[in-house]
């Protein structure tokens, strides 16, 4: 069931991804992120991840695109003032760059070569939980003032007058 | 499923990412796109971390969501400044610091 079920979510994140990157409107490439985002967290899950599945949907779907598709409508750029795609030089590039990722990861993939540990609950919310407030608690505390700086940093740019 | 599937989605993800953010003149789809890059990234650590039983993978996740989650608010936010000032969202347009 397993492998039917990778690459059934597998295909819809590579396909979301491929129209969010290939769409005209900003708008249309939004909803395509939400599927893509979607499909990995399901992949997650498949992966017994299931805290992460959950901030997935959470954080991704339910906050940063809500956050993109925000400030698509806010400056809501006319249809016809949209910038003009460039040549294919620049994709080109792009295609060839994407082709060297994949390739990496394909040759990493083969060569991937550590024993499975037996089944475990890694990815349980008890598990994540314990690992993020013992081992890496110092990690967690300095991410929530990265995120003050950021919703600082946020409304200080945004703002017209300080 | 062993992990080299899941390594191999997470590269095609990351390359589609660099796909988009080489080639679109669009801020906003780019910034899109660096999301997928770091969602491709993701799927890396957790098909690994679950491999190797070790919750190590999903805390490392769980950063880059972190990370992710406060460069889109402050790329937006950037990007609201600049449409303010330029009335442009074209990166090709804004070259004001280039040497």
């Amino acid at each position: 069931m397993e492998p039917i079920l990778f690459i059934l979510f597998g295909a819809i994140a590579v396909g979301g991804a491929i129209m969010v990157v290939t769409r005209k409107h900003p708008m249309a490439s939004a909803l395509y992120l939400i599927l893509t985002l979607f499909a990995v967290a399901a992949l997650f899950v498949l992966r017994q991840a299931h805290f992460l599945a959950a901030i997935q949907v959470i954080v991704y779907a339910g906050a940063v695109v809500v956050l993109f598709i925000f400030v698509i409508m806010l400056i809501n750029v006319p249809e016809n003032r949209l910038p003009v795609e460039r040549a294919t030089g620049m994709r080109l590039l792009g295609v060839v760059a994407a082709g060297l990722f994949i390739l990496e990861a394909a040759v990493l993939g083969r060569r991937f070569a550590m024993p499975a540990a037996p089944p475990t609950d890694s990815g349980s919310v008890q598990a994540v939980g314990r690992a993020l407030f013992t081992d890496y608690l110092l990690a967690f505390e300095i991410t929530s003032v990265l995120l003050l700086a950021a919703v600082i940093g946020a409304i200080a740019l945004a703002k017209k007058k300080i | 499923m062993g992990p080299s599937a899941y390594l191999l989605l997470s590269g095609i993800l990351f390359g589609i990412g660099v796909i988009g953010v080489v080639s679109r003149k669009n801020a906003l789809i780019v910034l899109m796109s660096v999301e997928i890059m770091l969602n491709g990234v993701n799927v890396a650590f957790i098909a690994v971390g679950s491999h190797l039983g070790d919750p190590t993978g999903s805390v490392f996740a769980f950063m880059v969501m972190t990370v992710a989650a406060a460069e889109a608010a402050v790329g937006l936010a950037i990007l609201i400044a600049i449409y303010r000032l330029k009335e442009t969202i074209d990166i090709t347009e804004l070259s004001v610091l280039k040497w």
